[in-house]
């Protein structure tokens, strides 16, 4: 259930950038859609009622580690959830700053009115 | 070869581009420097990594196999990563004079260095999401370079590329969670043991779905090929070199073979998927590029029909011979060696003369002798006239889709062939032969360096073509190339190896 409403935010997303017409508007359905996928990423490695995947003292071997393994949550891609929250902010500060370069050229946000390139 | 020096590959690009910035404040020259060195220093390595042909494995940080992420060198990754480094070392040596059309060397050899380690690593990685990382660098600073120029058109073109780029890369994450998820692993050896023997069900065909669209996005086959003629072209000539011949690749063509082949297991189904992108792609980039009169736009197009060419070797159903995945992967090699070298002539012949339309241009052939016939012999190699690789590796594939039984498709790999060379001829004829025109003006040379960077890629076109003289079943880079993909799934380490 919670998993398709990461798809509604992925689809949004992509509905956004395949149909605005403002660069600005492209760049935040591009950052929702983003945000959708981190967010299935999470969701994967997300256990109910799961502890945060810390070892504490007592939990090295035994019933403890046993313990550990069952209820704490997948840590890893909260890991990879970090290092692409990272990328898609690199992504995202260069579109802004090609946005504001689009404007200061063409005076407008309005992808209609950048039509040079075509063939 | 130590195991140890394959970090290098990464290493050495990322940490140049960190000094770049840091010297050249002061000293003016550093830029150019730095970059030819630390080229020549990748070019150098890749060929030592020619000296162990067996696949050799090195554990970033000491981690092992399950916990930390490997990077992992077979035959495939060696032949990619020669063509890699040894385009990228044309491209910067035509850089050191072309760049003086634009504002910043610094930057922009930080950008390039960036790339070159991003494909490095993609080439190199053994898992899946370190793949999508280093991706993301390549493709983020040609995102930047597409538009290095901050004029219309390429703020324009980059701003393209960039959403539809980050698109591909929103679905290649996508597939890459689910794998995690079926899995419970992203190491490409692990996640190919735990698939080995499963049937194709819904999700694995939902991930490889994912997959072919996302990385078919970023090498440009013909559904998703919008963004390329508009990008390629805006680009600085030497970065267009770059993104034309290696990019598209590295990150889009190879990671396809690599994950199909080696990770996933070839099916039927795929290969039938394979040929038809691939059919589409030739054909079409060829009947779209014979209308440019922008040259450097015509290139662009010509690279989707001959991305074609490979894809459409890559999915001939695999016998004993194997000719068509041999065939794509040559050809391959020889269209980054040759599609750079017509872009660095566009670029020369941009600089000479400020426009590369075509209906502008003529006659250049008595004033720039090194470009007409550096762009002559690329000419020939892209349409496929014998003496020259391209007619080889064209013959291989060919020959392949015979014995495969395709005779269809052998034709159109012919057809489309010949209309590449008219293409070509296009540009020979209005660019370099026809008679001078009055606007033309005065015209000085390509810079030494320029032509020397053409006339090296044109002697890589003419040696390229010894590798079937040498005799078809050892071809030195080929072959192991080749055997990497087909010896199908990677399967695990003996434990305590490495």
């Amino acid at each position: 259930m919670i998993y398709s409403l990461c798809f509604v935010l992925i689809a949004i997303g992509i509905y956004g950038a395949v149909t605005k017409k403002n660069v600005v508007k492209i760049v935040i359905s591009i950052a929702i859609m983003e945000y959708g996928i981190n967010l299935l990423l999470i969701l994967i490695g997300y256990r109910a009622g799961g502890n945060a995947p810390i070892m504490e003292k007592g939990m090295e071997k035994g019933v403890g580690l046993a313990e550990f393994i069952a209820t704490s949550v997948d840590p890893l891609p909260q890991a990879l959830v970090l290092t692409s929250i990272v990328i898609s902010l690199g992504v995202l500060a260069l579109m802004v700053a090609i946005c504001i370069r689009l404007y200061e050229r063409y005076g407008t946000f309005d992808i209609t009115e950048m039509r040079r390139l075509k063939g | 070869m130590d195991q140890n020096m394959i970090p290098l590959f990464v290493a050495i690009p990322l940490g140049i581009a960190f000094i770049i910035p840091m010297v050249s404040r002061k000293l003016k020259w550093a830029p150019d420097v730095f970059a030819n060195l630390a080229m020549l220093a990748l070019v150098t390595i890749a060929f030592m990594t020619l000296g162990r042909m067996d696949t050799i494995i090195y554990s970033m940080g000491g981690w092992k196999t399950p916990l930390g992420i490997d990077l992992r060198l077979d035959g495939l990754s060696r032949m990619m990563l020669i063509v890699i480094n040894v385009v990228g070392l044309a491209a910067t040596m035509f850089s050191v004079q072309y760049m003086r059309l634009y504002t910043s060397k610094l930057r922009y050899y930080t950008l390039f260095l960036f790339m070159v380690a991003g494909m490095n690593g993609v080439v190199l990685t053994g898992d899946m999401f370190n793949l999508f990382v280093f991706m993301e660098i390549a493709a983020i600073a040609s995102y930047a370079l597409v538009g290095f120029g901050c004029e219309h058109e390429e703020l324009e073109a980059s701003f393209k590329y960039m959403v539809l780029g980050s698109v591909a890369s929103a679905l290649v994450l996508i597939g890459i969670a689910f794998t995690y998820a079926l899995t419970g692993t992203l190491n490409m050896a692990h996640v190919a043991t735990v698939l080995a023997g499963a049937k194709m069900n819904t999700p694995l065909i939902f991930v490889l779905a994912l997959f072919i669209t996302g990385f078919g996005l970023k090498a440009a086959l013909v559904p998703f090929h919008a963004w390329l003629p508009d990008a390629h072209p805006s680009a600085p000539a030497p970065i267009s070199a770059m993104l034309s011949g290696v990019l598209i690749k590295a990150i889009g063509v190879y990671v396809i073979a690599r994950l199909l082949f080696n990770v996933f297991g070839m099916s039927p189904q795929m290969l039938v998927i394979l040929r038809t992108l691939g059919l589409i792609s030739m054909v079409a980039g060829a009947l779209l590029s014979i209308g440019q009169w922008d040259m450097k736009r015509l290139f662009a197009y010509s690279s989707i029909s001959q991305v074609g060419y490979i894809i459409l070797g890559l999915g001939i159903p695999t016998d004993l011979t194997y000719l068509g995945v041999i065939g794509a992967l040559y050809h391959l090699m020889n269209h980054s060696v040759f599609k750079s070298l017509l872009f660095l002539n566009s670029g020369a012949v941009e600089y000479a003369t400020g426009t590369r339309d075509l209906k502008k241009l003529g006659g250049l052939n008595k004033q720039m002798p090194v470009t007409g016939a550096t762009s002559l012999v690329g000419s020939m190699s892209i349409a496929g006239i014998p003496p020259f690789n391209g007619f080889w590796s064209k013959l291989i594939i060919v020959i392949a889709c015979v014995q495969a039984g395709y005779y269809g498709l052998a034709l159109a790999a012919v057809l489309v062939s010949i209309l590449t060379l008219a293409i070509l001829l296009k540009v020979q004829k209005n660019a370099f032969f026809e008679s001078a025109q009055a606007a033309m003006g005065r015209i000085q040379r390509a810079p030494v360096l320029m032509a020397a960077a053409m006339v090296l890629l044109a002697v890589l076109c003419l040696a390229m073509a010894f590798i079937v003289i040498t005799g078809l079943d050892t071809p030195m880079i080929v072959r192991p190339a080749a055997d990497a993909l087909i010896n199908g799934p990677f399967t695990l380490p003996p434990a305590g190896a490495g």
